[in-house]
């Protein structure tokens, strides 16, 4: 019997084997260090995340399909783990203070987000059902758990609930959409689905099924309109810290497999899949937009502007074409910074006994601190899509690749969109320069690495915003293996 | 159909028979005579104290999500015991590994006072 | 004789037995369970499938017990999360637990 694989398939899944590593060595760290000395363990997590990113580096140029095809080495690949990596580090960073203002401040926690981040990187780069569905859970599960780390705090709980029930409904979705699959094509390995059904018939109701159940299932991992209704709640109740994971890190993972299988497994039926991700992006951004104008609270306003961008994310899917996908990636990098970024700024507002998370709270900030308004002001410009940031450039290669492909009606609907959503992003602007009440916030939190974490955050969106060649290049790349 | 299993569809017709029939033969031949002692549930043979409907203390749920997970983990145990021989040493140490960050779990668990009764 | 659209029925059936059931049960643990049930009918598939298509598709029964594995976990993480609610809350009703808007 040949081997069952070769050393070169460790090289491919080195970086997953050092996070890996990294978060059980923090699991044992925490209960060998004596409490209160805690946040060595979030720092010793950046560590993890640094010689994960090595690794990465290392094994950047094995181009392979590891273990007979499960696992796929290429530049997609390399681009999620690539931001995966990078939110996991921008998590770390906002949650070093932020767990002790909250008196959680236990080591599962740093933990919890590399099994999450191990999760989200086997997830981009599985090219087999099985490992996709092992990643999904990995990191669902982990995120459960992080949702309800705030034990005593009902809202934190009930978050938890619902944000499980939703993600195990929609897992057993998607799983009985890949066992049709499965059943077609005799395969789990997505290239093999593809090639068995290129031969088939394409009028088959199963593999309708199979599609809408995957459609169905992936739906409810990135929230697109109708399966959304849990997101808000959980997004407001989970710790803001956790909030700011939930809406980038399940998202862009959520998009690296929905890419792959729908562009790697079944590109034969893009002529229905388009039709469908079409009314979903429709729907997802009106919805989001929309619901979001009434919502006091920030969190909540930002759980639904973060189902309007996935509504705008899926033009490019629509687009189909290169430029479209590349845009999508390109618009995920900027999505990331801003979305945790301005997560970060409610952080930064919150202390104890105030959760900062209401829109009210944001009243009178420019006259306390001219520079933590400037940075939020930045954040929802970008959000909302207005030039100079990065927001700006990644809408515009998103709907320009609509246009490109002739989807013309869906890019004015999304302009239209973009309009609405200048109403509520401007409203906190507005709050926080316009508002002459005395301001409830007595003093913004001091901690270092949040201050970095915003750092980073903006500087990235910027840059993208006034020079965005060399990401939209890096992004072009990246597609090399998937189309 | 292969004949060869008819003898065990017969054995099989003829246990329910047999079961059903003296089911039926002693409902319909056995003396009643209820009292409330008989109609009470058994409990061992001692009286009954309390309902059946009772909480259980939340500890057992404790212990018990513990060992669905240890216990389910086990099932991957049986295919590579099926392809020990072919897979030779790199079986051995593939599941050494795997047993192994399961023993981090279970300090972990133990650590964290996740095994303690009281 | 029993074919493969047996096992598929059954599979389609108990799948929406499991899914009436997350939508329609109040009480936590209930949606658990039914949740179960859709796993249940996934393994049902999957292991249908691989006995009755060509040789050498033993995919289906490897997932079948990976799916297995992850159910159990999450059933574990699932109970911890009610459990964690109940104390707070002392109830698993989902409509009693509404603190947001649901």
């Amino acid at each position: 019997m040949s081997p069952p694989f070769t050393i070169n398939d460790l090289w491919a899944i080195s970086p997953e084997m050092v996070l890996t590593t990294a978060a059980i060595i923090l699991l044992i760290l925490d209960f060998l260090l004596p409490p209160g000395r805690r946040a060595v363990v979030g720092y010793t997590g950046l560590l993890g995340i640094g010689a994960t990113f090595a690794a990465l580096g290392a094994s950047a140029g094995v181009r392979a399909e590891a273990f007979s095809g499960m696992y796929l080495s290429d530049p997609f690949t390399l681009f999620f783990k690539t931001i995966f990596l990078l939110i996991a580090a921008l998590i770390i960073l906002i949650s070093l203070n932020y767990l002790s203002v909250e008196g959680v401040d236990q080591g599962e926690y740093y933990a919890l987000v590399l099994f999450a981040t191990v999760g989200m990187m086997i997830m981009a780069a599985s090219g087999d059902l099985l490992s996709l569905y092992i990643g999904l859970e990995t990191m669902s599960l982990s995120i459960y758990v992080l949702a309800g780390f705030l034990r005593k705090d009902r809202r934190s709980n009930e978050a938890a609930l619902k944000y499980l029930l939703m993600g195990a409904f929609s897992s057993g979705i998607l799983l009985y959409g890949m066992t049709l699959l499965y059943g077609l094509s005799g395969s789990t390995n997505l290239k093999a689905i593809s090639r068995t059904l290129a031969a088939q018939d394409l009028h088959n109701p199963a593999l309708t099924l199979a599609m809408i159940l995957l459609a169905a299932g992936f739906g409810f991992k990135i929230a697109t309109v109708p399966f959304h209704m849990y997101l808000p709640d959980a997004y407001e109740g989970a710790p803001t810290s956790v909030t700011a994971f939930m809406s980038v890190g399940p998202k862009a993972a959520g998009f690296a497999v929905l890419l792959r299988v729908f562009l790697l497994a079944i590109p034969s039926l893009q002529g229905s899949w388009v039709q469908l991700f079409y009314v979903l992006s429709v729907l997802t951004m009106t919805v989001g937009n929309v619901v979001a104008i009434a919502q006091k609270n920030i969190k909540r306003m930002l759980a639904y502007s973060s189902i309007a961008h996935v509504g705008y994310l899926l033009i490019g899917l629509v687009a189909g074409s290169p430029l479209g996908i590349s845009a999508i990636l390109l618009y995920l990098l900027v999505y990331i910074l801003m979305n945790v970024g301005a997560f970060a700024m409610v952080i930064l507002l919150c202390r104890q006994g105030l959760r900062g998370d209401q829109i009210e709270d944001f009243s009178g900030l420019a006259q306390k601190s001219p520079l933590a308004a400037a940075t939020m002001l930045i954040f929802l410009l970008s959000l909302a899509g207005i030039p100079p940031t990065g927001g700006f450039v990644a809408k515009f290669y998103v709907f320009g690749a609509a246009i490109k492909a002739g989807y013309v009606l869906l890019a004015v609907i999304a302009v239209v969109n973009t309009a609405i959503s200048l109403f509520y992003y401007m409203r906190v602007a507005m709050v926080m320069y316009m508002r002459e009440e005395p301001s409830p916030i007595t003093a913004l939190s001091p901690s270092r690495p949040l201050h970095w974490a915003l750092a980073i955050a903006i500087l990235g969106i910027l840059i993208i915003g006034v020079y965005p060649g060399p990401f939209l290049g890096w992004a072009w790349v990246s597609l090399t293996g998937l189309l | 159909m292969p004949i060869e299993y008819l003898p065990i569809l017969a054995l099989i017709v003829l246990a329910v028979l047999f079961a059903l029939g003296t089911l039926l033969m002693s409902s319909i031949f056995g003396p009643k005579r209820p009292t409330p002692e008989k109609l009470s549930p058994y409990e061992c043979g001692i009286t009954p104290v309390g309902t059946a409907r009772e909480r259980f203390s939340v500890k057992f749920y404790l212990i018990a999500m513990l060992f669905i997970v240890f216990d389910i983990e086990i099932v991957f145990l049986y295919p590579w015991a099926v392809v020990f021989r072919q897979l030779r040493l790199f079986g051995l140490i593939e599941m050494a590994i795997f047993i192994l960050i399961l023993c981090i779990g279970l300090c972990y668990a133990w650590k964290k006072g996740g095994l303690e009764w009281e | 004789m029993i074919t493969l659209s047996h096992y598929l029925a059954l599979g389609a059936i108990l799948f929406i037995i499991g899914m009436f059931g997350v939508l329609t049960r109040r009480n936590a643990i209930g949606i658990l369970m039914s949740i179960e049930l859709m796993l249940n009918a996934v393994n049902l598939n999957f292991v249908a499938f691989s006995r009755y298509l060509p040789p050498g598709a033993l995919t289906g029964q490897v997932f079948a017990i990976f799916v297995i594995t992850v159910a159990a976990a999450e059933a574990a993480v699932g109970l911890a999360i009610v459990l964690g609610l109940f104390r707070n809350f002392r109830t698993v009703n989902v409509d009693e637990i509404n603190l947001m808007k649901w």
